[in-house]
C-alpha cells in the first residue's frame, strides 16, 4: 500500500515543513488512513486504525475498521498489547502468591478478582471459611463493583461528550479508595483476600466510613440520573446505539450487564451463589433493548443493589474470626508469627509450599465481577502451585461481542460502544 | 466412584452415552464439577447434540490444558451452561501430541472462535473449518506456543523482535 497518499493527497499551505513532518510522522504511527480503493476519488472506502492508544479504547485496544463512508461495513479487533502470560506466572507461584497479579487483571475492581481466585482455591482445596469473611468479602466485591461502574461511568458520559462528570464520579472513587485503604492497607491493588478468609478484620473506622458512603451515596446516584435520563444529548446518543439482540447476546458469549441489557438475568450471585449471596436479597436487573442505554440503566440499577447488599451485610456481620485457624491451610495471624515459634514456621510454610489442593482434582469456580462472569478453572497436581489455571476473564467474551456490535454501526458512535461494553484491557489481554 | 448427579446432568450423560456410544469414554466429578470425556471425532456431532437436545445454549469457556504426557498429551475442555435447568458441566476431549487437530464448534455456538483462536496461540491446537483463524495474543510471526509446558517461563531469548529504541519519528 502506498505509504505516502496523506502528503500526496494534502498540500499544506501554512508551516509547510511543520506540517509536512506531521504528516510523515502520522504515516508511521498506529492512527493512520488506508484507501482501500484506486477508483473511488472522494476516499469514502478507507481502513480506519484506532488504537492501540487512543484514549476512548480504554486502554490498548485496536480497532481497524473497514468505512463506507461513515458506516461500519466490518470491524477486527487486535488485542494482545497486554499480554503478559499471566496463566503461565500462575502455573510457577504458590496460590497466595498468585494473588497480586489478579489485582493486574480486571484493575478497575480488584477486590472481585481476589475473592474470585480464593472462593476457587477453597472449593478445590475444601477449606472452610469463617462467616464474617464472608460478608467482609461480599461488602468489599460489592464496593468493588460500585468503584468500577462509577469509573464505566465516567468514562462512558465523557465519550459520549461530557467532561465535568468524569471529575464528579472520581470524586465518589476517591471515597471508596479512601475506604480500601482502611479495609485492606492499599488504595488501589488490594490484596485483601486470602485463601480461608481475609488478611484483616473492618476496622470500627472501615465500618463507619461505609456507613457514610451507603447513605450518602444514592444521593449522588439520584443525582447522575437526574442529569442523564433526561439529557436529550445523552439520550439520543445511546437509544438504538451498538444494538445487540438477545440470540445474538447469548450467541457471541456476552457476558455480565452487556448480556443482561440484552435480556438474560445470568448473574453468578444468583446462578451459583457463592459466599453469602443466597442470605441476601437483591435484584438481577434486566433490560430488553440490549443498546446502549439499556447497558447503562442495568448497571445504575445494579449500583443501587449493591448499596441495597451492603446495608444487609452491615446488619448481618456476625462477629468472630475473619480466617480459618488452619494453619496448614491458612496464614497464621501476624500476633502469632511475631510471638511465636508454631506460628513464625506456619508463616514460613505457606509462603514457601502453601496450600496443596488434593492431586489430580479439578474444579471451577466463577464469581460475578462487574464485567461478568470470572471464573477460575484449577487442576492440581498435589504440589503448591497450580498444574493448570484457566482464567475465564469476562472482558474477553464481551469484546467478541463487541466486534459483532460494531458492524453497521456509524464510525461517530464506536466510542460510545466501546464505552457502553465496559471493557478492561488488563482483563482480556490476561 | 459413586456419582452425585442431578437429574438434568443425569438425562445428558445417559443422552450422550446412548446417542454416541462410540465415543463417550467417562464421566467424572472432582470438587462438585462434572466432567464428561468424549473422542475427539465426534466432537461437532456432540456439541451440536447438546445444544439443540439438551439446551446447553451458551458456551461460557473453552480452554486447552497440556498434560505433558506422550499420550494423549493435550486436553480442550468446553464449558457449558443451560440457563434454561441452572446447570454447569464440562465435556473434556483430548488430542495427542503430534499434529492437534480438532474440528472447530464455531458454528455451533459463534463465541467459541475467540476462544479457539486463544488455544490456538497458547497450546498450537489447530481447528478445523474456523471461520478466522489467527493468533489472538501473540503476534502472527511467533513461532512458539507460550503455555505448552516446554516453553520457559522467562521466554526464548530473540524469539521477537522488539521495536528500536529510537522512536521512528526521528
Amino acid at each position: 500500500m502506498d505509504t505516502k497518499h496523506i502528503t500526496d493527497q494534502v498540500d499544506p499551505k501554512f508551516f509547510k515543513e511543520h506540517q509536512e513532518k506531521l504528516y510523515d510522522a502520522l504515516e508511521d504511527k498506529h492512527t493512520t488512513i488506508e484507501k482501500m480503493d484506486d477508483q473511488d476519488p472522494l476516499g469514502t472506502k478507507m481502513v480506519l486504525n484506532m488504537g492501540p492508544q487512543h484514549p476512548a479504547t480504554h486502554g490498548v485496544l485496536r480497532l481497524v475498521l473497514q468505512l463506507n463512508g461513515e458506516l461500519i461495513e466490518k470491524a477486527k479487533l487486535d488485542i494482545g498489547y497486554l499480554h503478559r502470560g499471566v496463566e503461565k506466572i500462575a502455573e510457577n507461584k504458590t496460590y497466595q502468591e498468585f494473588m497480586p497479579y489478579t489485582d493486574r487483571m480486571d484493575y478497575l475492581s480488584p477486590y472481585s478478582n481476589n475473592v474470585a481466585l480464593c472462593t476457587a482455591v477453597e472449593k478445590i482445596a475444601n477449606v472452610e471459611v469463617p462467616e464474617r469473611a464472608h460478608y467482609i468479602r461480599m461488602i468489599g466485591c460489592e464496593l468493588a463493583r460500585i468503584s468500577s461502574h462509577l469509573l464505566w461511568l465516567g468514562t462512558m458520559v465523557m465519550d459520549a461528550g461530557a467532561v465535568s462528570f468524569f471529575i464528579w464520579t472520581f470524586r465518589e472513587r476517591e471515597k471508596l479508595y479512601d475506604i480500601f485503604d482502611n479495609i485492606g492497607g492499599h488504595r488501589f491493588t488490594i490484596s485483601h483476600a486470602r485463601i480461608g478468609g481475609v488478611a484483616n478484620d473492618l476496622t470500627d473506622d472501615a465500618i463507619a466510613m461505609i456507613k457514610d458512603f451507603v447513605n450518602d451515596f444514592p444521593q449522588e446516584l439520584k443525582d447522575f440520573h437526574g442529569l442523564l435520563d433526561r439529557n436529550r444529548i445523552f439520550f439520543d446518543r445511546n437509544r438504538e446505539v451498538g444494538v445487540l439482540s438477545p440470540e445474538r447476546a447469548l450467541e457471541i458469549g456476552a457476558t455480565g450487564p452487556t448480556l443482561r441489557a440484552s435480556g438474560y438475568a445470568y448473574d453468578i450471585r444468583d446462578f451459583e451463589p457463592y459466599a453469602r449471596y443466597d442470605e441476601v436479597d437483591f435484584e438481577v436487573p434486566t433490560r430488553l433493548e440490549g443498546d446502549n442505554l439499556a447497558r447503562y440503566y442495568v448497571r445504575m440499577e445494579e449500583m443501587h443493589e449493591s448499596i441495597r447488599i451492603i446495608r444487609q451485610c452491615l446488619d448481618k456481620l456476625p462477629k468472630g474470626p475473619v480466617r480459618t485457624d488452619n494453619a496448614k491451610q491458612a496464614y497464621p495471624s501476624k500476633d502469632e508469627v511475631y510471638y511465636s515459634m508454631e506460628g513464625m514456621i506456619h508463616d514460613f510454610m505457606m509462603t514457601d509450599t502453601g496450600i496443596c489442593p488434593p492431586e489430580g482434582e479439578e474444579s471451577y469456580h466463577a464469581v460475578e465481577g462487574p464485567k461478568g462472569e470470572l471464573g477460575y478453572y484449577i487442576q492440581s497436581d498435589g504440589t503448591g502451585h497450580p498444574w493448570r489455571l484457566k482464567i475465564n476473564s469476562p472482558s474477553f467474551k464481551n469484546l467478541q461481542a463487541l466486534e459483532d456490535m460494531l458492524d453497521g454501526e456509524m464510525v461517530a458512535d464506536t466510542v460510545v460502544i466501546i464505552g457502553g461494553v465496559d471493557p478492561v484491557m488488563g482483563e482480556a489481554d490476561k | 466412584m459413586d456419582l452425585e448427579l442431578s437429574e438434568k446432568l443425569q438425562n445428558v450423560v445417559d443422552g450422550l452415552s446412548e446417542q454416541f456410544s462410540d465415543s463417550f469414554i467417562e464421566v467424572y466429578q472432582s470438587s462438585g464439577d462434572t466432567f464428561v470425556q468424549v473422542k475427539a471425532g465426534a466432537i461437532v456431532e456432540i456439541c451440536s447434540y447438546l445444544k439443540d437436545e439438551q439446551h446447553f445454549i451458551y458456551l461460557t469457556d473453552l480452554f486447552g490444558i497440556d498434560r505433558f504426557t506422550s499420550n494423549d498429551r493435550f486436553e480442550i475442555a468446553y464449558n457449558l451452561i443451560s440457563l434454561r435447568d441452572r446447570e454447569r458441566f464440562f465435556l473434556k476431549t483430548r488430542l495427542p501430541e503430534e499434529n492437534p487437530e480438532i474440528a472447530s464448534v464455531s458454528n455451533i455456538w459463534k463465541s467459541a472462535s475467540w476462544m479457539e483462536r486463544e488455544v490456538y496461540d497458547m497450546f498450537g491446537v489447530t481447528f478445523t473449518e474456523h471461520p478466522d483463524f489467527r493468533r489472538i495474543f501473540m503476534p502472527e510471526d511467533f513461532d512458539y506456543f507460550p503455555m505448552r509446558k516446554e516453553f520457559p517461563l522467562l521466554g526464548i531469548p530473540g524469539s521477537i523482535e522488539l521495536p528500536s529504541t529510537t522512536p521512528d519519528t526521528e
